[in-house]
């Protein structure tokens, strides 16, 4: 590492290794953020206006030309596909991912193998995926469509994440808390729905944030499965090789207003459980799930 | 009350009747019987890993024992569930659900009986000022103090109308200051219910303070199980002497048998004895126990020729001042230590500095006689009950 500086200098001195690494994370931010806020500035160009600077003024035209179908495509139909498609991939995660968090707890025969199988699926590439399920619907004789096959293949992809993100959170699980309960004459379902459940929420919140995000902008596994009507990111793809016009801009600030809206609605309303808890964090409760959601909104 | 309980107005006594509890290959507590009298303030002492927690957590239901039966009123509970044992627990880190209020906390277990609300606010609210603690009602556990947090557990605990409370090292989280308050508290709040309570602690003048019972433990089993007076004066074994702590405990060989005197030898020491009356054979393990504060101290003019007669001469080691009296720690030839509590009047009548000449003696009936070797006699366990259900009435 560069400059690998001893800990016991004091602070407020900066080492080599201060600036070499504060440069690097600004080239970092220079080169996500960069090219976005190009594309965010051209979204807003006036109706004469094409697809590189300068500006021919502003205005809304392209957005309100995304949602009339036309020569760009089915854009509103693919938004709503990809919505009602999150909002089903991230309802069966969520529940997934909690129940298998839960009965991993146990060490039940075969456990491990149940688990390296399911973070199998997270290295395996996307597209093989893809192909492999498109392939043996096929086989069978069943048609591929956005809300079967695709649905099934994002759920090799969110499943794995969710599990992971669930294990985490039950890792820092008190269990006298269920201990408690069951002292205090609550039955099992009790002890779920009145202890665990409500403990655990923060980080549920964290696994219905990856879901809805990692199937919103899924694409390689949805690409072969989705069937005849195209999810948002396909339809995104499509439109960057036949749409000169910088409605392609508009879309790309749609999408990313919607992902910074389910960003800031998960967020905040882990801040506001938090808060509402406690001004000290208690030693036992599920840990903040924050670090792990800024760590990978990307899949 | 079912035939066969105490008819006795206090409720919770418990029997456990050759308990054994396995993990996996481990054995945690081994063939334990004990009975604690209703209404008893026992306390389970002993090391971490002793077992304590284990035979706690069996009365509680929280593990069941892999053989033998507990029973509660005379009734074997084994395989029923906490609420319908009568017992409730509080956890040692409280395991206060965060989400609730301590209102809501409290009422829990009328929550899940199906009161209806009015009721559990009133019921909780009620059980929250006997523990002084309702104006509190709204606050997240988090935003309570240690101690409150523990008078919040104890209501929880208590509003289930338990006829046992078990408290697993219920003052260990609390600063020095406050677990003295809340050691009273739990006294206070244990007579004013009038149900046993069950108290693990590591903490031997926590459990000499607070129980009538004393069970010591060690690695599984019962070292000694008596008043708590009786395992402070007369502790069984030298590890209950040991750990319950306040006396010299010398564990030796017997080398040879005078007219009423005994000759131990201990870690190459020559320490001479009034003998008991059945005294040991010659070449036998034998220790014994003396009070530190029961032993004199005399300045001497050296070492003597010879072990003297329930003396033991050395130098003064150590001198730690404790306020109402002094630890004096005296060495002999051999680099043995051997504990003086003294009177603080007494001391500073004529202070001693460290490496001065002294003699330690002892009346020869302070010598109490240590039992050697893990298992105890039937006959001396029947005795032992017999003596703490007498006691504990």
């Amino acid at each position: 590492m560069a400059g690998a500086a001893p800990h016991r200098k004091e602070y407020g001195r900066r080492g080599l290794s201060f600036y070499l690494l504060a440069g690097f994370f600004a080239l970092f931010v220079a080169f996500l953020y960069g090219p976005m806020s190009a594309i965010y500035t051209l979204s807003f160009q006036g109706p004469t206006g094409g697809l590189t600077f300068p500006m021919r003024g502003a205005s809304l035209h392209w957005f309100v030309a995304l949602f009339e179908q036309q020569r760009t495509g089915d854009f509103a139909g693919a938004f709503g596909r990809s919505l009602m498609l999150a909002v089903v991939v991230l309802s069966l995660t969520v529940s997934m991912s909690v129940l298998a968090g839960l009965a991993f707890r146990r060490r039940f025969p075969g456990s491990t193998f149940v688990f390296y199988l399911a973070i199998a699926s997270l290295i395996m590439p996307g597209i093989l995926v893809g192909l492999g399920v498109g392939l043996t619907f096929q086989l069978f004789g069943v048609p591929t469509g956005w809300f079967t096959s695709a649905l099934g293949a994002q759920l090799t992809w969110t499943l794995p994440f969710g599990m992971l993100i669930m294990f985490a959170v039950l890792s820092r699980f008190n269990r006298a808390f269920e201990e408690a309960g069951r002292d205090l004459g609550a039955s099992n379902m009790q002890i779920f729905w009145l202890i665990v459940l409500p403990i655990l929420l923060p980080g549920i919140i964290g696994v219905a944030l990856f879901g809805f995000t990692l199937s919103y902008d899924e694409f390689p596994r949805t690409l072969l499965t989705a069937g005849a009507q195209n999810t948002l990111p396909m339809e995104i793809w499509g439109m960057t090789t036949n749409v000169t016009s910088p409605a392609l801009y508009a879309l790309g600030t749609v999408t990313t207003f919607v992902s910074f809206v389910a960003i800031i609605i998960s967020l905040g309303s882990i801040v506001l459980i938090q808060r509402r808890r406690a001004r000290r964090p208690a030693p036992a409760e599920a840990g903040p799930i924050t670090g792990v959601i800024a760590d990978g909104a990307n899949g | 009350m079912k035939p066969g309980t105490n008819n006795a107005a206090a409720r919770g006594s418990i029997e456990l009747a050759g308990v054994t509890k396995r993990f996996g290959d481990t054995v945690a507590v081994r063939n334990i019987n004990l009975k604690i009298p209703a209404g008893a303030y026992c306390c389970l002492l002993g090391p971490s890993g002793c077992g304590k927690t284990t035979i706690l957590r069996m009365i509680a239901g929280h593990e069941e024992p892999s053989e033998g039966a507990v029973l509660i009123d005379g009734e074997n509970v084994v395989g029923a569930p906490p609420v319908a044992r009568g017992t409730a627990m509080m956890f040692q880190s409280y395991a206060l659900f965060p989400h609730l209020t301590c209102l809501d906390n409290v009422a829990f277990n009328l929550k899940v009986r199906g009161i209806a609300k009015a009721e559990r606010r009133e019921r909780g609210l009620e059980m929250l000022a006997r523990v002084q603690m309702r104006q509190f009602a709204d606050r997240l556990p988090a935003q309570l103090s240690g101690g409150q947090q523990q008078r919040i557990a104890l209501a929880r605990a208590l509003i289930t109308n338990p006829r046992v409370l078990l408290l697993d090292e219920p003052l260990s989280a609390l600063d020095e200051f406050l677990r003295l308050q809340m050691r009273g508290e739990l006294k206070r709040i244990q007579t004013e219910f009038g149900i046993s309570f069950i108290h693990v602690t590591h903490t031997q003048m926590e459990a000499i303070a607070l129980a009538d019972m004393v069970v010591v433990m060690d690695q599984g089993h019962i070292e000694q199980a008596a008043l708590a007076r009786e395992v402070f004066e007369r502790p069984r074994t030298p590890y209950v002497a040991r750990f319950i702590g306040g006396q010299n405990v010398v564990e030796g060989k017997v080398l040879e048998q005078r007219s009423d005197a005994l000759l131990l030898e201990s870690g190459g020491r020559q320490v001479l004895i009034s003998a008991p009356s059945s005294p040991p054979v010659v070449g036998s393990n034998f220790s014994i126990a003396v009070r530190r504060d029961r032993v004199r101290l005399r300045r001497s003019e050296g070492p003597a020729a010879g072990p003297g007669l329930n003396v033991i001469g050395g130098r003064v080691g150590a001198l730690e001042y404790q306020g109402s009296w002094l630890k004096i720690t005296v060495v002999d030839a051999c680099g043995e230590d051997f504990v003086v509590a003294q009177d603080d009047s007494e001391f500073f009548a004529s202070p001693l500095v460290v490496g001065d000449a002294v003699n330690a003696s002892w009346l020869p009936e302070e010598v109490h006689f240590l039992t050697t070797g893990e298992q105890k006699t039937a006959a001396m366990a029947a005795a032992d009950l017999a003596r703490m259900a007498a006691g504990a009435r």
